[in-house]
């Protein structure tokens, strides 16, 4: 009996993956973010929050190439001496935390909504698509604003857990790039495995309706749904990045890429362009490579490309 | 001299699990005016042959082996273009589903028209004219006003005879019809059958028809090659055939068939399956399950097409040099 | 309403399955919004238009029609997925319709089961085979433990002609024809007395729909089961049934049993569409197809639903809808001429 991971590598999808170098490109430079994002503590040279380590000497370094710079600090340092590659990774870290959890939680709302909507019909259908149309029509960014700005407004020394939560909050309910499509691709799925014969036999052997929502149609509609989701995660990790560079994102003591950014911007036209840079890359590296992997996976997916 | 001659056709799918024959080796020749019918199961390669012959092999599956001779001219090999002009002008086409294979943003007229005009040198008007008169021969009712209608305005099996229209629209010499009855009620097939038996015969175009329908074979056809694993069991005339097959395949799936003649207890069972592409057994693909498999010859050499009384059997139950008899 | 007559069955045995009356309409009105605009009226399908019938236990009753004249929508009756508007059927002499909507509808599920036309959508295709066929047996309660669940599964593969390591696999790791038998092992796990069949082999190949009839008789044989067989192919119904019904836009128009209707066909409509079935050893013989097609069954003819085909049609056909009678022999004919003795 073959293992399951071999059987993947061996099927369709891992074939698919192996013969597209941009995929596995994509693949690598996302694997070596998450790696970073998670042992952020052993690969980065510095701890930037801990202000014990600072030294106020060191700041405003250029990148080591630089003649001015130090082998000590790779890609140089900020205006309070921190390191700009440890920042980076552990803004990574948070970019990509916050992006994923965004994206989990609009799963979540919005494959459950669809399959309520789908599966029962009638005038909870209705409603739950009403819903959609109006949460859609925001656009997304301002939506997002709206609720982590006012919530900062409100409570600006919340605890960062609060603030993490808000921000989560904000980017699933970002207009139409959160949890509403997910709501109406599940919907359209549903409705389309209900009118199948095998819902039809569990229906005529008696299963409740909500075995068979859940046992029998929710794992024939997930398919779409994961790659949108990856696609989103790239997209919900600029809309933090943005919300970040607005100033009501990640709080200051926890700097994501967006953080960073905003941080370094003021530097720019001294000559500091480091500062600002070097996230700037970051942040594109990732959303890139996460798109590239989302694109992939859907025409890897798609049986008639095959 | 043969309208079609189909030498030695392979066609192959390249998988990254290796190539895939889907057709092995058939041959067959269809004679002007005559209908000639291509019958099997499902993936024994009959709409692959339909295919291959109107040049819209999906890619890709692709022409590996063999020759396509359409009046004596190679055509398996024409560059798109000149494929273009045969295809529609000289030989036509019609496939099973009625709904998907008229545009549905366009009138009939308009399709019509335009692939008389593709093909044709004639005027608009006269264009015009010719499709009035199509749809009248096919028996569409009303065909002056019908013509400005959509295909939704149409039934199924108006539709149909619409599509029939069509294939005839540019007087072609042959037809391959794939499957055109399957999606129909038995009472509109009784009629589209015998709607293309009288129109091919009256425009003297020569039929090649696909189906899975034996019935529909005996009804219309002339010849009748029956098809296996990709490859020509057995070819000959439908009287034939049907009552006395000579190769084992053909007389299990007569028997298999519920006819309203005799009454039986037990359908007869051909035990198995046919194979998929990556497990066509060596030498006669039907060994595995035949009932008569008699020799090691069966699973080691591929059997030709071989006379066998008033056909021709790929079975060596019919080599003279067997020293068994049938 | 019509009343059940002379029942086709003896009768000391009570048939198992008793419609009457039975009728299922469906709205499919455009939207309220589009019809206040455009001034639609209310568009209403009656898929079934009262139909009655009787089934003996251990017999099979084959309803055959063309598409469009309520077949599958009578099957769907019989199994619970719909309710309908108007008449009902009796199961083993209990109301069905009422057991369905009570307490005991767990218990009547488990007497009747369905299999269905296509083989690639009546399984789920992310379970697995011991999934599928175990889902009745969890459901109902009907083996504890895992073991005796796996041996029930092992038993109804067996039985259904495939092998018990095929209890692991995917559906897509199946033809056709295995497909259809591992939907009949669904089907008899919670041993029913009643099988409703969706045309099982429309969507099979010849040598396969002969595998898969084979075993269905054998089964009927050996448990018992009772069959309600949906086709539209004659020659298959000819094979299988005891009894067979022919449908026409929704309504019953002859009810004979499997010998008298094939020899003797009385409804016009019979006679056209065994006249129309090509005949595979006759070859060469001209048909006389049938005219015209199945009218609209949302705008259906006023009286007899076949008058506008029928070359027996008179006034009274256009005009008044006829019952089904006796008409000697058995058989049940609803038609105005073979009642008039015109026929």
């Amino acid at each position: 009996m073959k293992s399951t991971l071999y059987r993947w590598f061996d099927s369709d999808v891992g074939h698919s993956l192996r013969a597209s170098p941009l995929a596995i490109g994509a693949a690598c430079v996302a694997a070596v973010c998450v790696f970073c994002a998670l042992f952020a503590g052993w690969v980065a040279p510095h701890n930037p929050f801990d202000l014990a380590t600072l030294e106020l000497s060191d700041a405003r370094l250029p990148p080591a190439w630089s003649p001015e710079g130090s082998a000590k600090y790779l890609l140089g340092t900020d205006d309070q001496g921190r390191d700009i590659l440890s920042a980076l990774i552990y803004g990574t870290r948070i970019s990509l935390i916050v992006g994923l959890a965004g994206v989990a939680l609009s799963l979540v709302i919005g494959v459950a909504l669809g399959l309520l909507a789908g599966a029962t019909g009638g005038w909870v259908d209705g409603l739950v698509m009403r819903v959609c149309d109006v949460v859609s029509s925001f656009p997304a960014i301002l939506v997002a604003l709206l609720i982590a700005g006012v919530a900062r407004a409100l409570y600006p020394d919340a605890p960062e857990g609060i603030a993490f939560g808000v921000l989560i909050l904000a980017i699933a309910f970002a207009g139409s790039n959160g949890w509403v499509q997910y709501a109406r691709t599940v919907r359209a799925s549903t409705m389309v495995e209900r009118g199948k014969e095998y819902v039809q036999a569990a229906r005529v052997t008696g299963v409740p309706p909500a075995r068979i929502m859940f046992r029998h149609i929710l794992p024939n509609v997930t398919g779409p749904v994961t790659v949108l989701a990856t696609i989103q995660v790239a997209t919900a990790i600029i809309t933090e990045a943005t919300l970040s560079f607005l100033g009501v994102g990640a709080p200051p003591t926890s700097p994501s890429l967006g953080t960073l950014i905003r941080v370094g911007n003021d530097y720019l036209f001294s000559g500091e362009w480091w500062i600002t840079v070097f996230p700037g890359i970051m942040l594109v590296l990732i959303a890139l490579s996460v798109n590239l992997l989302g694109d992939w996976l859907r025409d890897a997916l798609n049986p008639r490309l095959r | 001299m043969a309208l079609l001659e189909v030498q030695n056709l392979v066609v192959e799918f390249p998988t990254r699990r290796g190539v895939l024959r889907a057709l092995d080796g058939v041959s067959f020749a269809i004679a002007p005016g005559e209908i000639l019918g291509v019958v099997g199961e499902s993936g024994a390669g009959k709409s692959l042959t339909g295919a291959s012959i109107i040049g819209l092999l999906e890619p890709p599956g692709r022409i590996a082996a063999g020759q396509i001779l359409l009046e004596g001219e190679r055509i398996d090999h024409l560059p798109h273009a000149q494929l273009r002009r045969i295809r529609g002008r000289r030989i036509g086409a019609i496939f099973q589903d009625p709904l998907t294979s008229l545009n549905p943003l366009y009138t009939v007229g308009q399709q019509l028209v335009e692939t008389i005009q593709t093909h044709l040198p004639v005027s608009a008007a006269e264009a015009r004219q010719r499709a009035v008169q199509l749809l009248k021969d096919t028996g569409i009712p009303a065909a002056e006003q019908r013509i400005g209608h959509y295909p939704h305005q149409f039934s199924g099996g108006m539709r149909q005879r619409v599509v029939i229209a069509l294939a005839l629209a540019a007087e072609p010499q042959l037809i391959v019809a794939d499957e055109p009855t399957t999606a129909l009620d038995v009472s509109i097939q009784a009629q589209i059958i015998q709607l293309l038996k009288s129109i091919c015969k009256t425009r003297g175009a020569a039929v090649m028809l696909i189906t899975h329908d034996m019935g529909v074979i005996a009804e219309t056809c002339d010849r009748v090659a029956v098809m296996y694993a990709g490859r020509i069991a057995e070819i000959g005339p439908v009287h034939d055939v049907i009552n006395h097959p000579a190769h084992p395949y053909t007389a299990g799936l007569m028997a298999a068939i519920p006819d309203m003649e005799s009454e039986r207890d037990a359908l007869y069972q051909i035990d198995g399956a046919m194979p998929r592409l990556d497990a066509i057994p060596q030498g006669c693909a039907f060994n595995p399950r035949c009932p008569r498999g008699f020799q090691a010859r069966c699973r080691t050499e591929r059997p030709g097409l071989i006379a066998a009384g008033a056909t021709q059997a790929a079975c060596w139950l019919h080599d003279p040099a067997s020293g068994v008899t049938a | 309403m019509s009343t059940p007559a002379q029942p086709l069955v003896p009768a000391l045995a009570s048939p198992l399955v008793r419609a009457h009356d039975l009728a299922k309409t469906f709205d499919v009105s455009a939207p309220w919004l589009n019809r206040m605009i455009e001034r639609k009226p209310r568009a209403l399908l009656h898929a079934v238009d009262g139909v009655g019938f009787e089934i003996a236990r251990g017999q099979t009753l084959a309803l055959v029609g063309e598409s469009g004249c309520g077949k599958s929508t009578v099957a769907r009756l019989l199994v619970g997925l719909y309710a309908p508007t108007r008449g009902g059927f009796t199961f083993d002499g209990q109301d069905a319709h009422a057991a369905f909507q009570g307490k005991e509808a767990r218990a009547l599920r488990r007497r009747i089961q369905m299999i269905f036309q296509d083989p690639y959508a009546s399984l789920n295709p992310r379970w697995r085979v011991a999934d599928i066929v175990g889902e009745p047996l969890r459901e109902h309660g009907l083996v504890t433990g895992k073991a005796a669940l796996e041996a029930r599964v092992d038993e109804l593969l067996t039985c259904v002609g495939l092998s018990p390591q095929d209890m692991a696999k995917y559906p897509h790791q199946f033809s056709g024809g295995q497909r259809q038998r591992i939907s009949i092992a669904r089907a008899l796990a919670t041993a029913p007395e009643f099988l409703v069949c969706d045309e099982p082999t429309s969507a099979l190949d010849v040598s396969v729909q002969a595998q898969v009839l084979n075993l269905m008789k054998d089964l009927q044989r050996k448990q018992g089961l009772t069959y309600l067989f949906i086709s539209h192919n004659l020659a298959v119904v000819r094979h299988v049934s005891d009894h067979v019904g022919v449908m026409y836009l929704g309504r019953l128009v002859e009810l004979a049993d499997k010998r008298t209707l094939f020899s003797q066909p009385r409804h016009p409509y019979t006679r056209m569409l065994l006249d129309a079935i090509p005949k595979m050893h006759d070859t060469g013989r001209a048909r006389t197809p049938v005219q015209g097609e199945v009218p609209n069954p949302l705008d259906p003819p006023p009286g007899c639903a076949f008058n506008p085909r029928c070359p027996h049609a008179n006034a009274r056909c256009r005009a008044e809808r006829p019952a089904l009678h006796e008409a000697g022999a058995g058989t049940r004919v609803a038609c105005h001429a073979v009642q008039e003795g015109r026929l």
